[in-house]
């Protein structure tokens, strides 16, 4: 007892230092991760989407995990990164390492100048605002169809190989390694973000913005800069996906992907960083086995399972999920 | 793993060397077929699949010594999906074939991958002309449409309409529609008075039509995806304009078979050009509707199907001309110039574009029988896709 | 350009009576329903159905498209949605999403994915003129019956007792308990309700929006962008709020085409900057 008597300041060091620690099931986690390049060599494609679905997830994460923000629009940033990316393979610059910065640069100066309208408003009026944006987007990106291609897409991508070394194949393995390795560094610095006096100052702003105010906090731009992080998250996740399929259209941008993302968010559990790339596996998981078992009808049993989360209880789901994924992805077929 | 290649790998040498391989003939051809089953355009996927099966239910499955196995996926519509989807068929499933792609940017993002892999795209519904522009591999099963539309301008030439408005979906096929009539009507020496486009997602057509109504044209040229056709048609009606005395013309996704008989009153009498309808007569149409009512719960077969049904036809036929080799170059090679009696008429598929030359028909939707159907009254003989520079 | 005015008014009602169950919902019970739009499809298929397979006349299945809908809204409110009232705003969404799902799903299995087209009697279909100003007859007839609906409703909420009671159950759900209000059923009335509207809406709408199994996901943003536009806490808000955005939409799209579906993004955006909390906004609403 007598040894929790100490200053506050020391004690919020520690507890800093004991939720930044590095826990078994995380080594574990990324070590399957790892493992699966050699254990699914058929399965590279789809590991690739989960991979850039959970940094898409992730980013959605840092702002509603921690600071609150209930966004249904976060496709556009995600959309913005991938223009971006395309856009300068296209324009003859095709190494994609830089390439993947520009575009999550591009995307976090978009995000800070759409950020000043998520400062205000209840929830909801915020979840108008930012699937608003992402709307317009859309259909600017519609308009410039000479930039964009339009509803065509964008046309005649072809990437370099990553920093001159790696050659992006057709089975996907490149791209998968490739994803693995920025998804993990973008954790990483997530990890950084959410850890440091930073990242608790937007817990509490999370928790009651008024009390976060009177405290000294200031919410506003504490906001504006974690929407401009996470859009910069977003937009380097579009950069992946247009990089690695060499094509973007207007479905980037879409409203279903911020919904799905959202989603798969939820799905997974917000607040730990981890709950977006679960819920991608998962997701990603259910969809593929169901699309295969009845490719006409999946969505409803798609649906069951998300009412089923609800109604008994995501917690118990998910750790049956969590259990089982391991397992699938321990199991070479 | 690499013992394993090699073992694999000199089993298979030790079988071609010694020129028996009796495993590779009983081998099957996977064809992977990916279209939207899902989403605003499901019905698209659901009719194609339904002539797809119905092809191979009516020749077998066994094609040059091969078995034939389908692998159908729902790509919900999108286009990275459609690519993953069919990178994986390739890399995966070994598939010979890629088949489907029921939208135009769903075809395009997979282009590269037909290029790359060598195998022959058969794209089965989407119709912007550039798409066969993107891989040597792909062929088209189905129409382009300045094909369709070239003629519709031709028509509404020789029938005195002087003063014409477009309005049309405002996506590829439709910017297609709207820039192959506008050229060829503006050729002949005829005025478009407005282009108006419409979001493709959109619930309204009315201010649109109001603005067609306030120029008093000769006649209102359409474009709009099948599905939507039925609820343009009402409003058209609605506002009054079939009585000023616009006619209604366009390419037959306005009035498409799969929903012509449930539009009712307002559709009778409107004028399409297009390359399929139910209502063609012949045999082999006549055979083909009544398959494939009766596998369908008595559905009609529209376009799409017909997309589908002659998709099957040259996959089929390509097989046997190569004596059952799955080489990429040599199928496409085969389809090349290859003809054929289709429901829809007789084709042949243009060996330099790899675009079907068809006949493109006259219709005019008509009670027949109590059902309403696009019946031809004339013919446009083997027009070739207008937009492919010879 | 008074027939644009026309149009619009009658877009936006219609708009109207399809979102004023979620508007409902969202202010009474604080519950982000997306599933709204699978209710007003329940209603738009009972129509087509009743017409199509049975030969009813178009108004004789309106009644049938309300109470189908209130009742799919009733069992489902006691079965599942009541369990939801007091989770977090994102299991809402979550649960919701799930169940237009498999609504979109289970219409397409048994009706097909085609669209659906109901036939009107000949007396709604083409043009009349009033007052020198041409207008489609079923405009009209939406415009008539929208706005006896919208009288009605505001009548019921501020005339009758179980209007009182449901405002007294909004204002605080516990005193209102506590003085012997049965808040448990009005819930449950008012979700019917809500419902039942939402089916008439998705019945009237057939003709003019079409009708597929993706109705639920195509008109869910049209639905939460009245509603936020609208505010939450009255009826009048919402009701200006899709009369505004129904004579912006169409509007737009006749003067200015080529930017015609930014329109109402573009209003919505506009209005949620200046006045966040929508619109029309009651003092010391929640």
């Amino acid at each position: 007892m007598s040894e929790i008597v100490g200053n506050s300041r020391e004690r919020a060091r520690r507890s800093a230092a004991a939720s930044s620690r590095w826990r078994l099931p995380e080594l574990a986690f990324w070590g399957c991760a790892v493992a699966a390049i050699f254990l699914l060599p058929s399965r590279h494609l789809l590991l690739n989407e989960i991979a850039i679905v959970g940094l898409f997830a992730m980013s959605i994460d840092l702002i509603l995990g921690y600071a609150g923000i209930v966004s249904l629009g976060h496709a556009a940033f995600f959309g913005v990164g991938a223009y971006a990316a395309g856009l300068l393979a296209k324009s003859g610059y095709v190494e994609p390492a830089s390439g993947l910065l520009f575009a999550g640069a591009i995307a976090a100066t978009v995000g800070f100048s759409a950020s000043f309208l998520v400062i205000r408003g209840s929830d909801l009026t915020r979840l108008m605002v930012t699937l608003g944006v992402a709307l317009v987007f859309v259909e600017v990106a519609n308009r410039f169809e000479s930039v964009t291609g339009g509803v065509d897409g964008l046309l005649g991508i072809s990437m370099g190989p990553i920093l001159g070394l790696f050659e992006f194949d057709f089975g996907g393995t490149t791209a998968y390694c490739y994803s693995l390795c920025v998804l993990f560094v973008m954790f990483l610095i997530a990890r950084r973000i959410v850890n440091s006096p930073f990242g608790t100052s937007l817990r509490a702003l999370k928790e009651n913005r008024m009390r976060a105010g009177a405290i000294g906090i200031p919410t506003a731009k504490r906001i504006v800069a974690v929407y401009s992080i996470s859009a910069g998250f977003a937009g380097i996740a579009g950069a992946l996906l247009a990089q690695t399929t060499a094509f973007v259209s207007l479905e980037v941008l879409d409203f279903a992907r911020s919904a799905d993302g959202l989603l798969i968010l939820v799905i997974g559990g917000s607040g730990y960083l981890y709950g977006g790339i679960i819920g991608s596996i998962a997701f990603a998981l259910m969809r593929d086995a169901l699309s295969t078992l009845t490719p006409a009808y999946w969505l409803f049993w798609m649906g069951a399972i998300l009412v089923a989360l609800v109604v008994v209880g995501r917690e118990r789901i998910v750790d049956c999920a969590k259990a089982l994924s391991l397992r699938v992805r321990g199991q070479p077929k | 793993m690499f013992r394993r290649h090699l073992i694999a790998g000199a089993i298979t040498a030790a079988f071609a060397l010694g020129g028996i391989a009796p495993a590779v003939a009983q081998d099957a051809v996977k064809v992977g077929l990916i279209l939207p089953m899902t989403g605003p355009f499901a019905s698209t996927g659901r009719q194609i699949e339904a002539a797809v099966r119905l092809y191979m239910a009516q020749h077998g499955t066994t094609v040059a010594g091969k078995r034939i196995e389908l692998i159908v996926r729902d790509d919900t519509g999108t286009p990275d999906v459609t690519r993953r989807i069919a990178q994986e068929m390739i890399a995966n499933e070994k598939v010979s074939f890629l088949a489907g792609f029921g939208l135009t940017p769903l075809a395009l993002a997979t282009a590269p991958l037909a290029t790359q892999a060598k195998k022959p795209m058969i794209v089965m519904a989407a119709a912007t002309a550039m798409i066969t522009e993107q891989s040597p591999f792909i062929v088209r099963a189905s129409f382009t449409l300045p094909q369709a539309t070239v003629p519709m301008a031709d028509w509404a030439t020789h029938n005195g309409l002087k003063r014409v408005a477009t309005l049309v979906s405002d996506y590829g096929p439709g910017l297609d529609a709207e820039k192959a009539f506008k050229e060829r009507f503006a050729r002949d020496g005829r005025e478009v008075v407005a282009d108006v486009r419409v979001p493709l997602r959109n619930p309204d057509f009315a201010p649109f039509l109001q603005r067609v109504a306030d120029l008093k044209p000769d006649a209102l040229f359409v474009f709009v995806p099948s599905g939507a056709g039925a609820q343009f048609m009402k409003q058209f009606q609605e506002r009054g304009l079939d009585k000023t005395g616009v006619r209604l013309i366009g390419t037959g996704d306005l009035t498409d078979d799969d929903i012509l008989n449930d539009m009712g009153e307002p559709a009778v009498g409107v004028v399409t050009t297009h390359h399929y309808s139910a209502d063609h007569s012949s045999a082999v149409n006549k055979a083909f509707v009544k398959a494939f009512k009766a596998a369908n719960k008595n559905a009609r077969p529209n376009f799409m199907a017909v997309g589908g049904y002659d998709g099957m036809h040259l996959i089929y036929e390509s097989l046997k001309a190569t004596g059952g080799s799955t080489d990429g170059e040599k199928l496409v090679g085969a389809m090349k110039g290859m003809s054929w009696q289709s429901p829809r008429g007789p084709v042949t598929v243009e060996a330099s574009t790899r675009e079907l030359i068809q006949n493109i028909y006259v219709r005019k939707v008509e009670r027949s029988d109590g059902e309403l159907y696009n019946v031809e009254f004339a013919t446009f003989q083997a027009v070739a896709d207008p937009a492919k520079k010879r | 350009m008074l027939t644009i005015i026309f149009d619009g008014i009658a877009y936006g009602m219609l708009l109207f009576i399809l979102a004023v169950g979620l508007s409902v919902t969202l202010g009474l019970m604080n519950f982000v329903n997306l599933a709204h739009g699978a209710f007003a499809m329940a209603g738009g298929y009972a129509t087509v159905i009743l017409m199509n397979a049975y030969g009813l006349p178009f108004l004789a299945t309106l009644p049938f498209a309300f109470a189908f809908a209130a009742m799919i809204g009733l069992a489902l409110e006691r079965l599942l949605y009541r369990r939801m009232y007091r989770r977090s705003h994102l299991d809402q969404v979550l649960f919701s999403i799930g169940i237009v799902f498999m609504a979109v799903a289970a219409t397409d299995y048994l009706m097909g994915s085609q669209q659906q087209i109901i036939h009107l009697p000949e007396w709604l279909r083409g043009r009349i003129e009033v007052a020198g100003v041409a207008i489609g007859a079923y405009r009209f007839f939406l415009v008539v019956v929208c706005g006896a609906l919208v009288v009605a409703l505001q009548w019921v909420l501020a005339r009758t007792r179980f209007g009182s009671q449901l405002r007294a159950a909004v204002d605080d759900t516990r005193v209102a308990r506590g003085l012997g209000i049965p808040t448990d059923l009005i819930f449950a009335a008012t979700f019917a309700t809500g419902s039942g509207l939402a089916g008439l809406g998705g019945a009237l709408g057939a003709e003019i929006l079409g009708l597929d199994p993706t109705f639920p996901l195509k008109f869910m943003l049209y639905f939460l962008i009245v509603v936020t536009v609208g505010g939450t806490a009255t009826i009048s808000g919402p009701f200006a709020a899709a009369i505004l955005l129904g004579i912006a939409d169409v509007a737009g799209k006749y003067y200015i085409p080529r930017l015609g579906a930014f329109v109402i993004y573009f209003f919505m955006l506009v209005v949620l900057l200046l006045r966040p909390n929508g619109l029309f906004v009651r003092s010391g609403a929640r």
